[in-house]
């Protein structure tokens, strides 16, 4: 029997779908316990999977003998407004959930670059936050719990559905930017707010250095923007650099850091955005990185962030950036070799700064893998984590380049 | 007095003889933890001083295959730091050095002996703090926050150990030194970090200590709302939290608790005759901001049905509002002479009904309950006084223990959130999760200590777990 046969008997009609260009068989389980028994069945077949969420993001050319997508596990089992939790299913796009959220008053205080489809097991998978993180915080901070299918189609639970948790060891953060390394991600316990009651944007043009003052002095009156965002002209489509500030939560504090703003902006002037040009304006910033080929972030501390965006000009240009330099985190997307990307790494390690391969075609996403230049010791303790929750490599995932 | 053992002489020989600890006089000092139900007496005690002289001890006992336990200052509350017999225990409070302070990137790096509060008092001065504040920060090392994964009241808006911890300096069961994360926040790989901390220990020794540091807030306002009935201010906490406002803290103590306070040194002007009360501290870098959310809050409380509300008029006033509260377990010691700090998480809307059951369990074992904990965040603390040196009061409170457990769990809660597993709650493990998932976990140990060495015993019950395939890390 074929790949294609085999499965077909042991998920139904119903998990087939079409295969793409690459003519590798797909298919969508229906459920976690679906997923677990065509993981279980690769493991003892021998199979190579390739995982895919609503391909949006990470490219689907890993070579593999069929593609699990999570595509059809797209429920929300619970909203609760009271509690601010929720539980979905991973294959849910973002976009459906930010509505049903939105709908019950509750909000998912992360922006991650990709199309509005992207799907909440991408997202946690590759712990892709966007310009909220300056708020609100990175993925694993919205988490409450995963539970998760492991290359053998083992079905492990991890955390749970409230606030605080430390039953048992953390393999919610093992997952969150495991980029599904270590299992997939079928079923998420997210930490919500309720919708805020005031979000505004502010934009002010003029020189990077210029505007990264202007950030450092935002941060030292005391606003306490949602969003404090760098993003190169070619990306933001302007002439200049923009900063972006988001402002958003309770009227009483929206309306003092508005108050602030102006004091700190420099003798430039920020321009308030209507809402609609507001949400123009920051999903553009997050589609515009699944545009290009390669997209990698780096996380350095703040006071190094001008250096960093010297540094990645300098060795790949800087048409297409974003960066929150309170948080230290850039992100670049565009085009790059192999070797350019290995070299840059490889400074970037001397500077204690990691660089995570986003996005990229497979013979470069293989080549310089998703991490890489570890730390002292690191290395074996991800072939350990590998082994372990992925005994026979079912799962194609470029963790670390060749 | 008997002659060292092999063992002994060996590690006086890496820290000095002082630093080691064999007659049992001395050791019998660190057979308990905070909580008075476990007790265990190490083998062997030994205090590092330096980070080279914690490399060697471990190094030698990898080398003879024995099993140790870290330890910090022993505040923990769950039995997580006990050693027992064939076991070494390091103790970790000499090392207590604050390494470095970086006040422009907000971090600063310790070792892990450095006690809670005095990192936040030196880098106060810098307009900066640590943000988690566990009751006991005055006594608890920031390595121990890094294995317990601690909490504090602030952490409902700051966010409990996890979220502030960027970096660690990792010594192995086996002597290796891995070094994880980075000063940036960005992982090398995946988030090693997070799944270190809260390890109880379990995956090895937490030699360097990179933390964030959180602007100390310009502004701050502290209100005591107090409450005739605990349901009420259950319905308090859900209002404040369904408007969207997120307190710095917002914590409840019911009347046994608020009495034992009142009638301690510690006594905060806590009304006695209160079934509850709830403090809640609104802070901020904007004055208006806060003053404008502790306005609503007051609002908040007072439709939910408080009694009064009333806000703190000065620092000291406030400084005398959270004393009550952070000593109120030290409190509770008029109460009897023993007292068990339970841990549980529930959803926070189901903190009014889980609370009176537990009132209830309470009762019909006989058992004095006091609650005093992180409303906000659904994490309480029903705390059992009692005399541990009864056998069958000792044996109803583990009863009672028991039943609060299976009634958080059956609220959709959790058996502990900020505690952690250690020995006492080993055997509600397998109520939360299934074979299968302990089993993971187990596996994930082995990734970081294949022989199970660091602190053996703890955190999953062996028995509960399904089989994985044991594979120790690639050399």
């Amino acid at each position: 029997m074929t790949i294609l046969e085999k499965v077909t008997a042991l998920l139904g009609e119903g998990a087939v779908l079409e295969a793409g260009t690459d003519r590798v068989p797909r298919f969508a389980p229906g459920s976690p316990d679906a997923v677990a028994l065509l993981l279980g069945t690769a493991h003892q077949e021998g199979w190579r999977v390739r995982i895919e969420g609503a391909g949006t993001w990470l490219q689907s050319d890993a070579p593999a003998d069929l593609a699990l997508t999570t595509r059809r596990l797209d429920r929300i089992p619970a909203i609760e407004p009271p509690d601010l939790t929720a539980t979905a299913e991973a294959g849910i796009g973002l976009d459906q959930l930010r509505q049903q959220l939105a709908d019950r008053g509750a909000w998912l205080g992360i922006d991650p670059p990709g199309l509005a489809g992207r799907t909440l097991g991408s997202v946690v998978a590759t712990a892709s936050a966007g310009p909220l993180r300056h708020g609100f915080g990175p993925i694993k901070d919205h988490l409450l719990g995963v539970t998760f299918v492991t290359g053998d189609g083992r079905m492990v639970q991890s955390g749970g559905r409230v606030m605080k948790n430390v039953a048992g060891y953390d393999l919610t953060r093992l997952q969150a930017g495991g980029f599904g390394a270590f299992g997939v991600i079928v079923l998420v316990h997210l930490r919500l707010r309720t919708l805020p009651r005031a979000d505004v944007t502010y934009l002010l043009e003029g020189a990077r250095e210029d505007l990264t003052q202007v950030g450092e002095d935002v941060a030292a009156a005391g606003l306490t923007p949602a969003a404090l965002e760098l993003v190169s002209p070619a990306l933001a489509r302007r002439d200049r650099w923009v900063l972006g500030v988001r402002l958003a939560g309770s009227p009483a504090l929206v309306a003092a850091d508005e108050a602030g703003l102006g004091a700190a902006s420099g003798g430039g002037r920020f321009t308030p955005l209507r809402a609609e040009e507001a949400h123009a304006f920051w999903m553009r910033l997050a589609e515009g990185f699944a545009v290009r080929p390669v997209t990698f972030r780096i996380g350095g501390v703040p006071s190094a962030s001008d250096e960093l965006l010297d540094l990645l000009q300098h060795q790949l240009g800087d048409e297409w950036i974003s960066a929150s330099p309170a948080a230290g985190s850039i992100r670049w997307t565009g085009e790059a070799s192999i070797d350019r990307l290995q070299r840059l790494r490889r400074t970037l390690a001397g500077l204690e700064v990691p660089l995570t391969l986003e996005r990229a075609p497979w013979p470069l996403r293989s080549a310089v893998g998703h991490f890489g230049a570890y730390r002292e010791g690191v290395g074996p303790l991800v072939t350990g984590l590998r082994r372990t929750f992925d005994p026979g490599a079912a799962l194609v995932v470029a963790t670390e380049g060749e | 007095m008997p002659a060292p053992s092999p063992l002994a002489r060996d590690l006086a020989a890496i820290v000095g003889a002082k630093h080691v600890r064999e007659a049992l006089a001395a050791r019998v000092t660190y057979a308990m933890d905070g909580l008075p139900t476990h007790r265990r007496v190490p083998d062997l005690v030994v205090l590092p001083g330096t980070r080279e002289e914690l490399i060697a001890v471990v190094r030698l006992l990898a080398a003879l295959d024995v099993p140790f336990v870290p330890r910090g200052a022993g505040t923990g509350l769950s039995g997580g730091a006990l050693a027992g017999e064939g076991t070494v225990l390091i103790v970790l409070t000499r090392l207590n050095r604050i390494v470095r302070i970086d006040r422009a990137n907000r971090l600063a790096v310790v070792e892990p002996g450095v006690v809670n509060a005095k990192l936040t008092a030196a880098t106060k001065p810098l307009g900066l703090h640590y943000a988690p504040d566990p009751s006991s920060q005055t006594a608890c090392t920031i390595g121990g926050n890094v294995a317990e994964n601690a909490g504090g009241p602030h952490c409902l808006k700051y966010g409990v150990t996890a979220n502030h911890i960027l970096a660690l300096e990792v010594l192995l069961a086996d002597g290796s030194l891995v070094e994880l994360g980075s000063p940036g926040g960005e992982t090398w790989g995946p988030d090693l970090v997070g799944v270190f901390v809260g390890s109880e220990g379990n995956f090895g020794v937490a030699t360097r200590i990179t933390v964030r540091l959180t602007p100390v807030p310009r502004a701050v306002r502290t209100l005591l709302a107090d409450f005739t009935s605990i349901r009420t201010a259950g319905e308090g906490v859900s209002a404040i939290i369904a408007a969207g406002i997120v307190p710095a803290a917002l914590e409840m103590m019911d009347q046994s608790c608020i009495r034992a306070v009142e009638d301690s040194v510690y006594a905060a002007g806590y009304p006695r005759d209160a079934a509850a009360v709830l403090l809640v501290e609104i802070d901020g870098r904007n004055a208006d901001a806060v003053v404008a959310e502790a306005d609503a809050v007051a609002d908040l409380l007072r439709t939910a049905g408080a009694r009064t509300v009333r806000t703190a008029a000065s620092e000291a006033e406030r400084e005398r509002l959270w004393q009550g509260r952070k000593k109120a377990f030290g409190a509770m010691g008029r109460l009897s002479r023993d007292l068990v700090v339970q841990d549980a998480v529930v959803p926070r809307s189901a903190l009014p009904d889980v609370l009176e059951t537990i009132y209830g369990i309470a009762q019909r074992y006989g058992l004095v309950v006091s609650n005093v904990f992180h409303a906000g965040d659904g994490n309480l603390h029903p705390n059992i006084s009692f005399d541990a040196t009864d056998p069958a009061l000792k044996q109803r409170v583990e009863a009672a223990s028991a039943e609060i457990m299976s009634t958080c769990i059956a609220a959709g809660g959790t058996i502990t959130g900020e505690h952690g597993v250690g020995l006492d709650k080993l055997r509600y493990m397998p109520l939360i999760f299934d074979a299968e998932s302990l089993g993971a976990m187990q596996a994930l140990r082995r990734v970081f200590d294949p022989e199970e060495r660091v602190n053996p015993g703890k955190v999953v019950p062996v028995h509960a777990c399904r089989e994985w395939a044991s594979l120790a890390r690639a050399s």
